[in-house]
């Protein structure tokens, strides 16, 4: 594919695929259609040059397609009962209909992919394929399962939204509310996916981040005005701008205090917490506007030591209260050590893990073993590393407690 | 579309309640069917006898074996469903919301294969 066309592809892929799932009520249908449609494209402009409106002759091909397709299925449907049921699905459509614009379709294609009957990992998958257009490889690769796996997960998916009728439609005012925080939690499992890697060599998949920063941006472009939308965006934008300084050139973890704050990215910084402070006038405070208030927080201190823990710990007590969950309360407990000294956190931290939820959580091990270091506990420190390194698959956060294991042996 | 919605309740706590608690949740059903028949959604339901009741039927090797009970021990039962006309999924699980069972028990929301001769007609 060409430079010119991959642009295209990326922009107005979701666009279009949603517009063409309405018109045929087919996900299948209409992610053919468009797939022949850049495959004309390919050829056409190369030799043609690329149309002023890319999008709206992808748009007018594909359509064509589309109703060839039901054509052709509905003139088998004479000799091939099956097809009866799936063509009589289709939705009738206008010929005029096509040029307007439909801001409406990709809001439809969201709450569909990301409706509850549907799992997670389903959820997932379908959202990059149809309104992301990541090809089956792709997302088999950034999710590290087998592609047979992942296409067999989309096959299942699409069957359970035809067969049980999940409707292609914005979600009534009753439930839209639910249904709205499964599309942010979809998006931000594919952003933290790409941020934090589970496992594998490589703690960034920058692609997947990007993706999920796009498809942040087209929520908050499509339901304005929604602050916890703006907060995701913002929540990603300030954690992505980190990435460059988050990683050595060696593959090692770099903590936010040891990060060289100049290799942030500006202008994901400045754009973030702008989003933070409109969505915060908007007081209607939740959980990504906090953490993206304590993103911006980190972002704003030109060196970690100028860090205004004090707010910090606020926005965290505040977050406590909308979401209280042991995850929480351990970084509660983290902002309390740097704000109040080490002590009081590692009292609030062992608060925070008394319920044994946080037992097989790298997170919980490898700071209470920050927190015993820094209280001159070696022996401590060095077992609470020793479990944290167990229970993470990473390389890079394996590498990064190696580290500080040797360290505390040469402290010895 | 065709939904069955089959609802699944703890049995002991329902037999627990006493005779007003119970007429008061019947009272709900009724209403509920009611306005399902109003709407034109309602296509059939009924509550079903105790899982006491129940009697399993298996073939084998061409033999037929009755036993007692239902099929498997599970932690809610049975105890009625049911069958409604809706347009989508979101419109059923809405009705299965309102199933007074819904607030204890749980309403498992089936689609009904249809028959390419109800889907042209």
């Amino acid at each position: 594919m060409s430079q010119a066309l991959e642009k295209v592809f990326r922009e107005e892929y979701g666009r279009i695929v949603a517009t063409l799932i309405r018109i045929s009520g087919s996900f299948d249908l209409a992610e053919e259609a468009l797939q022949e449609a850049f495959t004309s494209a390919a050829s056409k402009w190369e030799h043609d040059g690329t149309p002023n409106n890319p999008g709206a002759w992808l748009t007018t091909v594909a359509h064509r397609k589309v109703i060839d397709a039901i054509r052709r299925d509905k003139t088998r449907t004479d000799k091939q009962t099956e097809i009866a049921f799936e063509s009589s699905r289709l939705q009738p459509y206008a010929e005029t209909e096509l040029l307007e614009e439909y801001p409406d379709d990709r809001l439809r294609l969201i709450f569909t992919c990301c409706h509850p009957s549907l799992v997670r990992e389903a959820q997932v998958a379908l959202t990059l394929r149809t309104l992301g257009g990541l090809t089956t490889t792709e997302i088999a690769h950034a999710f590290l399962v087998p592609e047979a796996t992942l296409a067999q997960r989309l096959v299942r998916a699409k069957q359970k939204i035809r067969l049980a009728g999940i409707p292609y439609q914005v979600p009534s005012l009753e439930v839209i509310g639910e249904r709205l925080a499964a599309v942010r939690a979809v998006i931000y499992l594919i952003f933290n996916e790409g941020y934090a890697a589970s496992a594998g060599q490589s703690l960034i998949r920058s692609d997947l981040c990007a993706e999920a920063i796009r498809l942040g941006r087209v929520l908050c472009e499509l339901l304005p005005n929604e602050s916890e939308n703006m907060g995701l965006l913002a929540l990603m934008l300030l954690q992505d701008s980190r990435r460059e300084a988050r990683v050595k050139d060696q593959g090692e973890l770099v903590t936010l205090a040891e990060q060289d704050r100049s290799r942030w990215d500006a202008a994901e910084i400045a754009e973030g917490v702008r989003l933070v402070q409109e969505a915060l006038s908007l007081r209607r405070v939740g959980s990504y506007q906090l953490q993206a208030a304590i993103a911006a927080v980190h972002a704003e201190a030109k060196h970690a030591d100028e860090t205004d823990w004090g707010q910090i710990v606020a926005l965290y007590g505040e977050l406590m209260r909308v979401t209280s969950s042991p995850v929480v309360a351990l970084n509660y407990a983290a902002a309390v050590a740097m704000s109040e000294g080490a002590a009081h956190g590692l009292d609030l931290l062992e608060a925070a893990g008394a319920g044994g939820a946080l037992e097989n959580y790298y997170l919980f091990h490898a700071s209470r073993a920050d927190l015993l270091r820094r209280l001159g506990r070696v022996k401590e420190a060095a077992t609470s590393y020793t479990t944290a390194l167990s229970l993470t698959t990473n390389h890079v956060e394996q590498k990064y407690i190696q580290r500080r294991l040797n360290e505390l042996e040469n402290k010895e | 579309m065709k939904y069955m919605l089959l609802i699944y309740h703890d049995e002991p706590s329902w037999a627990a309640l006493s005779e007003a608690e119970r007429q008061q949740v019947y009272l709900e059903f009724r209403k509920l069917r009611a306005d399902l028949v109003a709407s034109d959604q309602f296509v059939t339901g009924s509550q079903l006898q105790p899982i006491s009741t129940a009697t399993t039927v298996r073939v084998r090797d061409g033999k037929e074996l009755v036993t007692d009970g239902p099929f498997a021990e599970t932690h809610e039962q049975l105890g009625g469903y049911f069958l409604i006309e809706a347009k989508n999924l979101d419109e059923a699980t809405a009705i299965a919301a309102r199933i007074p069972s819904a607030r204890t028990g749980s309403i498992e929301v089936r689609p009904l294969v249809e028959t390419v001769a109800e889907a042209t007609a």
